[in-house]
């Protein structure tokens, strides 16, 4: 198990987005969870990533307990997220913005001379996996100044340069049109099996197409985890989730 | 590299460095030592609005407590010569070591406040400061010192005259400009200004944001600290008021009149500042209000300042030249 998340309460105020939340994501995997509006996923993400501390549980990573680790640490240990609301620097360039993930894992940026543009194979590698997310053509426009979609891509580009071991992606094809979350999937199956996948996903297409594995989260914990194909016919989450989308 | 220079901007910013040369040669034809001094005064504070300005305009960090290192860096000199020690190295040592303890320990502490308190808190720790001077009577409280001798630098740079003094703080202004102007474009500079728009994302690519923060104060506090160790020497006088806080709320209108989006811009903007309020105040009593509504409409009508104002101009340009 690359993943398992033991017991992880977190609340807000009253509101319970995590409540004894266990699951776990197998090595090479892609692992989806599905759930209502609400239901806690995006919580789930920041927890894993470190953004958020959990009340009470623990996250262990490659069989290291990471809950109390630093968000900053955990990019270098392997885990990248991509955020559900697009989290660019948006008055750079995009390939600076790739450029500064890759800078992150190639030593350390306590330099002050020399300038970053001219690290060649910084910006060869940042360029190259521009290209692989399909934004090769891309490289010199301002971050804000991209379409919604380019920019899901980019946030994608970002966390693949972090060169993790689990991708942890909220809702990569949120606002997109059916062309553009095409691409995306199409990115995220050529991935499949070279990184591990913990993707938050709201459209059951995608999700049908891309995972091994399935997790329904409702009210902040898991109420079934299966093959995609058990948790199609699962009743229960039907019942609670899929409803009439499936009927 | 020289193909820069085909931009307005960096045209205005050389012509302009270009006549900070010539202050000494023109006043000391026309006999108006008074000028001299004021320009002396605008290079010293210009150091400040620099430094104050990498924190502001390419960290995101508003302090109101800068004016706390000017006066540490005056004191280093105003203390030792207070003790018949006059070495300049030993000053400047000081002013530079102290502040920049002074930049880390509150930094530590600042910046794990956000926005508002952030500002509150440097604030505080600034009339910290100022009230510890008032209350030791030894150097003078309230009153301060007088400082009877300027740093010497073992024969090496007399800066007892003025025009010495002068080109001495225009060499340290620009070598301060060329370190900043090479730190933003260097991936110490690329951090900063990822975390001032997005620190969030900054940390999930692996930055530990606070560290790189922390280090922009002390580099900041301690290049101020510099503008302190001056204008004690150019003033002969020290005291507690240097580090009020009316005096870091002036450098913030310096940058924000010279812009905060460029490196050179705040020495534009501690010129048009001192010198409009040296104009000002010689022609009408009532100047505090009319600079007030100046500075007013600087804010709101500047956007980004005259920094601000010549990209557009550039942009204009090149945009027509394409068309
Ligand atoms: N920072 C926060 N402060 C207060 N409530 C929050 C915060 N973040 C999330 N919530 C609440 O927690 C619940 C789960 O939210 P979220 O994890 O974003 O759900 P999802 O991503 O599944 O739509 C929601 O009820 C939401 O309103
Ligand atoms: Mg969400």
């Amino acid at each position: 198990m690359i993943l398992q998340v033991q017991n992880l309460n977190k609340s807000f105020g009253g509101i319970s987005a995590s409540s004894d939340l266990n699951f776990e994501v197998a090595k090479g995997q892609v692992h989806a969870i599905v759930g209502p509006n609400g239901a806690g996923k995006t919580t789930l993400i920041a927890q894993i990533s470190g953004v958020l501390k959990p009340d009470s549980g623990n996250i262990i990573f490659n069989g290291k307990n990471i809950t109390k680790t630093s968000a900053y640490r955990r990019a270098h240990i392997g885990l990248a997220r991509s955020f559900q609301i697009t989290s660019v620097i948006l008055p750079m360039t995009v390939l600076e913005n790739v450029m500064l993930a890759v800078q992150s894992l190639s030593g350390h940026s306590f330099r002050f001379w020399s300038p970053a543009s001219r690290e060649n194979h910084n910006r060869e590698q940042a360029q190259q996996y521009l290209i692989d997310v399909g934004l090769g053509q891309r490289a010199g426009a301002l971050a804000g100044e991209i379409a919604h979609g380019e920019q899901r891509q980019l946030e994608i580009a970002m966390a693949l340069a972090l060169t993790p071991q689990l991708l942890l992606l909220d809702e990569p094809t949120a606002g997109m049109s059916k062309d553009e979350s095409g691409n995306i999937i199409k990115l995220l199956n050529k991935l499949k099996g070279q990184i591990t996948i913990l993707l938050i996903e709201h459209d059951m297409d995608t999700v049908f197409a891309l995972a091994d594995t399935t997790s329904v989260l409702v009210d902040g914990h898991i109420i079934a985890t299966g093959s995609t194909a058990q948790i199609r016919q699962n009743p229960e989450v039907q019942r609670a989730y899929l409803g009439d989308s499936l009927a | 590299m020289f193909s820069r220079f085909k931009f307005i901007t960096a045209r205005v910013y050389l012509g302009f460095t270009l006549l900070l040369f010539m202050v000494p040669i023109v006043t000391s034809v026309t006999g108006q030592d008074f000028y001299l001094d004021l320009l002396t005064r605008v290079l010293i504070l210009a150091i400040a609005a620099l430094s104050l300005n990498l924190m502001v305009g390419f960290s995101g960090m508003i302090s109101l407590g800068h004016a706390a290192f000017i006066g540490i860096g005056a004191y280093c000199v105003g203390i030792p010569a207070y003790y018949d020690i006059h070495n300049g190295f030993v000053h400047l040592g000081l002013a530079m070591v102290c502040s920049a303890v002074f930049a880390l320990i509150t930094g530590a502490i600042c910046l794990r406040t956000r926005g508002l308190y952030f500002i509150m808190i440097t604030l505080a720790f600034a009339q910290m400061l100022y009230f510890t001077f008032v209350s030791l009577d030894e150097y003078g409280a309230d009153d301060g010192l007088v400082i009877y001798k300027r740093s010497e630098f073992a024969g090496l740079l007399n800066i007892e005259n003025a025009t010495t003094l002068y080109y001495t703080v225009l060499a340290v202004l620009l070598i301060f400009f060329v370190l900043l102007h090479r730190l933003v474009q260097a991936r110490y500079g690329r951090v900063i200004i990822g975390s001032k728009h997005n620190e969030q994302r900054m940390q999930a690519l692996g930055y530990n944001t606070y560290k790189y923060k922390l280090v922009c104060y002390v580099i900041s506090g301690t290049m101020a600290g510099v503008a302190g160790f001056f204008l004690g020497n150019f003033t002969n006088y020290i005291s507690p008021e240097m580090m009020d806080w009316t005096h870091s709320s002036e450098l913030l209108f310096m940058i924000v009149i010279g812009g905060t989006g460029g490196v050179f811009s705040p020495i534009i903007g501690a010129a048009v500042f001192l010198l409009l309020e040296e104009f000002l105040s010689g022609i009408t009593i009532f100047w505090h209000l009319i600079f007030g509504l100046i500075l007013i409409a600087m804010v709101l009508f500047g956007k980004g300042g005259v920094h601000g104002l010549l990209l557009r101009w550039d942009e204009k340009v090149t945009n027509g030249a394409g068309q």
